[in-house]
């Protein structure tokens, strides 16, 4: 096995245990109307996709039993959760930890691809094209969803630090200096 | 006098980590076929360009923009507006590899400092004296083919300063001439700036091995458990006769960080680190510890040793043709 696989936490049993049964349509919604925002913060994230903003992108977290399938939609986007295989373009599979540690830049989207916990399959273009735009929005997932709660950002953000420290998983961007 | 760090950004992102870690000049391209790294979702569009070297300008740091690619019949136009918009940007010099578009920025940007382009494949002081006195060029970016008494040699025949590549990805042929690409996806890092393009890049994992396909063409397959390679052709595995295995080179990356006393000695000006394509973060994990390296040199300590190892994700390291063992 790879080595950083020994360094990605696994998802909490309870998650994938829950999302095996919750109804997914409230939640696809949710995460339609965070990403709207998201792209409305960050217009550069979708336009750095270029061709690709409008090819449709299967996120494959394989420790959970859900996947999430991406539209950008020239930077409408919209997201679905699905039980299923689901179906795009570009399919990039991985245990939810190193997804989100991508995102938040803690872990290197190269390494993670060498050492194969990242797989890609499909428009390799498309998923490189996706690892750049990324990379460059310097994204805080904690951070865009206080600013989307209003008045109940910081017990928001209180929660997320409190699930970073209960799952292990990176929810948060680290300081730039803590990961060099 | 410390010798100069110049280092890769593929994004903004990139740039500001680079700057922050330390690095004395960046390198960047636009985001079209103008540069050899014109992969989907890299480089900088007009705006990015100049907000960026404001940033790198702003504390203290060069930026250097790549328009290395030769032009197109019929579309010269593309590249030289690449130069114009590269100085009405702010760049601090210009990258350059075809001698036609050296010979326009003379004429129209006499004031941009122009750099060759190490997809010129330039290799001995003749030629580089040539560029020299014909287009003003200040600085060559040798080839990866060159070894450390060469590039000694060359110095002692110039006076345009050297830049040698001592981390990163390594292009086997004499840039700017292999055109195995072409043969595989129709694209080339000459003519569109990608060699072993994306776009013509297919995995398929079945039962734990992993195949990777250019074009259509089987260039690589591992085991389980064995890293993922990207189908690069020239360090693809090959059967040709009775051989089957990596016929061209040994997928391993550049590091000549034990050198770079050498390479100083040898009148080296600046260190070329390769990877417009990687993250911010493993540009600033390069750029940092070369910036410690440079910096002990400088101060008389002794360098530290073994800094990079854990960056090359488990590939074999190689001091490449500078020290001409395999030859
Ligand atoms: S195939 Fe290899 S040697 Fe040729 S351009 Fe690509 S990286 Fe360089």
């Amino acid at each position: 096995m790879s080595n950083s696989q020994n360094l990605i936490p696994q998802c909490p049993a309870a998650l994938a245990a829950a999302l095996r049964v919750v109804p997914l349509a409230p939640l696809s919604l949710s995460l339609t109307v965070f990403s709207r925002k998201i792209a409305k913060n960050h217009p550069d994230l979708f336009q750095r996709l270029g061709e690709h903003s409008r090819t449709a992108f299967v996120l494959d977290p394989t420790d959970l039993p859900i996947v999430l399938c991406l539209d950008p939609n020239d930077g409408m986007p919209k997201v679905k959760l699905t039980r299923g295989r689901g179906t795009g373009a570009a399919r990039i599979s991985g245990p939810l930890a190193a997804l989100i540690g991508l995102v938040h830049g803690a872990f290197d989207g190269d390494a993670l691809f060498f050492s194969r916990d990242l797989v890609i399959e499909g428009d390799t273009g498309a998923a490189l094209a996706l690892r750049n735009a990324i990379d460059d929005a310097e994204l805080d997932l904690s951070h865009e969803a206080a600013a989307l709660s209003g008045p109940f950002a910081r017990p928001v953000q209180r929660l997320i630090a409190l699930a970073e420290r209960q799952t292990g998983l990176c929810l948060t961007r680290p300081e730039d200096v803590a990961i060099w | 006098m410390v010798m100069e760090i110049v280092c890769p950004a593929g994004t903004p992102a990139a740039l500001r980590a680079a700057v922050k870690a330390g690095a004395h000049t960046v390198y960047c391209g636009f985001n079209d076929e103008t540069n050899a790294r014109n992969f989907p979702g890299l480089n900088f569009n007009r705006n990015e360009m100049r907000a960026g070297i404001a940033f790198a300008h702003e504390h203290g740091s060069k930026v250097l923009v790549a328009i290395n690619t030769f032009p197109r019949a019929g579309d010269e136009a593309i590249w030289q507006r690449a130069i114009g918009d590269a100085e009405i940007c702010g760049a601090d010099a210009v990258i350059l590899a075809d001698p036609g578009l050296l010979d326009y920025a003379t004429r129209t940007h006499p004031r941009l400092r122009r750099h060759l382009s190490v997809q010129a494949a330039a290799a001995n002081a003749d030629v580089i004296n040539f560029y020299a006195e014909t287009f003003g060029v200040k600085r060559v970016v040798l080839p990866r083919v060159l070894s450390v008494p060469e590039i000694a040699a060359i110095n002692s025949e110039t006076d345009v300063e050297t830049e040698v590549f001592v981390f990163g990805g390594l292009c086997v042929m004499a840039e700017g001439r292999c055109s195995m690409s072409s043969y595989a996806t129709g694209l080339s890092p000459n003519m569109n700036g990608v060699c072993s393009p994306a776009s013509h890049v297919e995995y398929r994992e079945d039962q734990g091995v992993l195949d990777a396909r250019l074009g259509g063409y089987l260039i690589h397959r591992v085991e389980r458990g064995e890293p993922a390679p990207y189908p690069t052709l020239c360090k693809g595995c090959f059967s040709a006769g009775e051989k089957a295995g990596h016929l061209f080179e040994d997928p391993v990356s550049l590091n000549a960080e034990k050198l770079i006393p050498q390479l100083q000695k040898a009148g080296v000006t600046a260190l070329k680190i390769e990877g417009r394509q990687r993250s911010k973060s493993y540009v600033a994990q390069v750029v940092r510890n070369f910036r410690m390296a440079v910096d002990a040199l400088d101060a008389g300590r002794p360098m530290p040793e073994g800094m990079l190892a854990r960056l090359s994700e488990g590939q074999a390291m190689t001091t490449g043709a500078y020290k001409k063992t395999w030859r």
